[in-house]
């Protein structure tokens, strides 16, 4: 817990993504996201909506959403503000940065505010990548629970129920730790009108990339969307046999991918 | 050196550890192949392992009877830094790639993440993975006296162990406390080839009604077929099947030579898990459902009626 006031600090950690259902365009090797839909990351959502439920049932918190990234990330930010978070912070850059680079940025923004929780999506869904919480985490030297899909909060004793490789588990783990978030874990509120009217009274701090030393780990080389060829052989099965029939012996036969 | 961290169950050496030793002698990089063993009383484990790489590292200790993402983190960075290691290659299964940032972030390496394809090139790794939910292909490359790779499950071909097993040592580490209490745990074990190892998935949606049209649908055809079953999320939300079966975006990523999808309508975060599969088969009575979209094979039709043609079929 932070020393200087009884209230502890919830860290949402958020960015705004392609939605899932737009299609991705590519263009010379780069993915494009001009004048495409885009949305705050749904596993990102699960965090914030936990920050708020975690302060509703009793944990004296105060709550900080925290985007690093271009401008659009500001809809993300105002998206989290809108639904009840106090107050935001915007690391604004249009550098390319891998997970284990931004890592050292979101480290740096929750040591400084001193959160003693960080809350963030299982996986980014523009990068399909799983590894911000777990390297935030081992920046802060804090434990971490990965695909939370439960939590509570007594005193400084967070437990919970999260999925792992073949099944799941409860677990305990003492403040401060990383959890990261995804669908099941709650259903995430829209923004009201009262909320949505707060959010302009509320902080969105800005900050430049150049004080948190984020270099970037990889280098991008291109991007592509490999189209597999499919064989779009659909057969009518109003006549059930005949059709099983000729699918047996088009994956047997054709495909040879079944005995 | 190159460090493979073995995954290991009741004494058995995953086939994603195989496939790491595959990835680790096709990347284009010198030194000796080296296999890290963890756990509690993992001898039969390393003596498998033994057989396809150079030499084991092993790590026998209570402190390590039971996974947690700090101690392996831990473990793997002091012994590649020990062994001058300048790749280490990690199966991306859940506990692989929660742990592996860690491990980057200790060793200020960069991650490849969740890679399809990584070989050498100039002195720095090129790797392929996957990104915006499975539908574009990224290339990246890294450089560095050390990397860190998750390699995806199901890419590359299993190393067949050798004749000639390679040296044993026995490792010391200096381990920090576990933080995170564990009070329960659910395991889904089932007796059913894995998912993430099988040739032929066969996976379930709504449209197969219930739990109870599961099992005589999807269960029953992939007993027939020797295959792995999967499900979709709704299933699972639904509570029909276990979270070990899901297949998608925050379930497991497979690419097996058949995906058999009943009753699948085919949202993007499913296809997400399964686009890459080698053969996509689907049934479903919605002709205009996306999975179609993706289908090399598929019958438009009642999943209740076709499914048992299809057992029967196969009797033939």
């Amino acid at each position: 817990m932070n020393g200087e006031t009884a209230k502890m600090r919830i860290l949402t950690v958020v960015r705004q993504v392609l939605d899932a259902e737009a299609s991705v365009r590519v263009v010379d090797r780069r993915v494009h996201l001009d004048g495409c839909k885009l949305v705050m990351d749904t596993m990102d959502e699960y965090g914030v909506e936990e920050a708020l439920r975690l302060r509703e049932r009793g944990a004296e918190a105060e709550t900080l959403v925290l985007a690093v990234g271009p401008v659009r990330m500001q809809e993300a930010l105002r998206t989290a503000l809108a639904m009840g978070i106090d107050r935001a912070i915007h690391v604004e850059t249009d550098e390319w940065l891998d997970a284990i680079a931004l890592s050292k940025v979101v480290a740096q923004v929750a040591a400084q505010e001193r959160a003693d929780l960080i809350l963030c999506g299982g996986q980014q869904a523009d990068w399909d990548s799983q590894a911000l919480g777990a390297a935030v985490a081992e920046r802060l030297d804090w434990p971490q629970v990965t695909w939370v899909n439960a939590l509570e909060l007594k005193g400084t004793t967070l437990s919970g129920r999260h999925d792992v490789e073949d099944g799941n588990e409860s677990f305990e783990v003492e403040l401060p730790a990383v959890v990261t978030t995804q669908q099941g874990l709650n259903e995430p509120r829209y923004p009201t009108l009262p909320n949505i009217l707060k959010t302009k009274k509320k902080e969105v701090r800005k900050e430049g990339l150049e004080s948190f030393g984020a270099v970037p780990k990889l280098r991008f080389v291109s991007a592509e969307i490999q189209v597999r060829g499919r064989l779009g052989k659909i057969l009518n099965g109003k006549d059930a046999p005949a059709a099983a029939r000729e699918l047996v012996d088009l994956l047997r036969n054709e495909a040879r991918v079944i005995a | 050196m190159i460090l493979v961290l073995v995954e290991h169950n009741a004494g058995k050496v995953s086939k994603a550890t195989y496939e790491l030793v595959t990835a680790a002698r096709e990347l284009g990089r010198e030194g000796p192949l080296a296999a890290l063993v963890l756990g509690r009383s993992v001898a039969a484990a390393a003596n498998e392992v033994a057989r396809a790489v150079d030499q084991v590292l092993v790590a026998d200790t209570p402190a390590l009877a039971a996974y947690d993402a700090s101690l392996w983190a831990s473990a793997v960075a002091q012994i590649a830094r020990e062994g001058e290691a300048h790749t280490i290659l990690i199966a991306a299964g859940r506990g692989g790639r929660e742990l592996s940032p860690r491990v980057a972030v200790k060793l200020d390496a960069p991650l490849l993440e969740d890679v399809t394809m990584v070989k050498d090139q100039d002195g720095e790794l090129l790797a392929e993975h996957y990104v915006f939910l499975a539908r574009v292909t990224e290339r990246v490359q890294a450089g560095g006296p050390v990397v860190v790779v998750s390699v995806k499950p199901g890419v590359y071909a299993a190393a067949l162990p050798g004749s000639e097993p390679g040296e044993q040592f026995d490792v010391d580490l200096d381990l920090p406390p576990r933080r995170v209490r564990v009070t329960a745990r659910t395991s889904e074990q089932k007796s059913r080839v894995a998912l993430s190892e099988a040739d032929v998935v066969v996976s379930g949606g709504r449209g197969v009604g219930n739990a109870e049209g599961f099992t005589e649908l999807v269960e029953r055809l992939a007993d027939r077929l020797g295959a792995a079953v999967g499900a979709t999320r709704a299933v699972v939300d639904a509570g029909w099947r276990p979270y070990a079966e899901q297949v998608g975006q925050t379930g497991k990523t497979i690419q097996p030579k058949a995906y058999i999808a009943i009753g699948i309508s085919g949202a993007v975060q499913h296809l997400s898990g399964m686009n890459k599969s080698k053969y996509i088969v689907a049934i479903n009575k919605d002709a205009e459902a996306p999975i179609f979209k993706i289908a090399d094979y598929g019958i438009v039709g009642d999943v209740k009626q076709i499914v048992p043609a299809i057992i029967d079929a196969l009797r033939k």
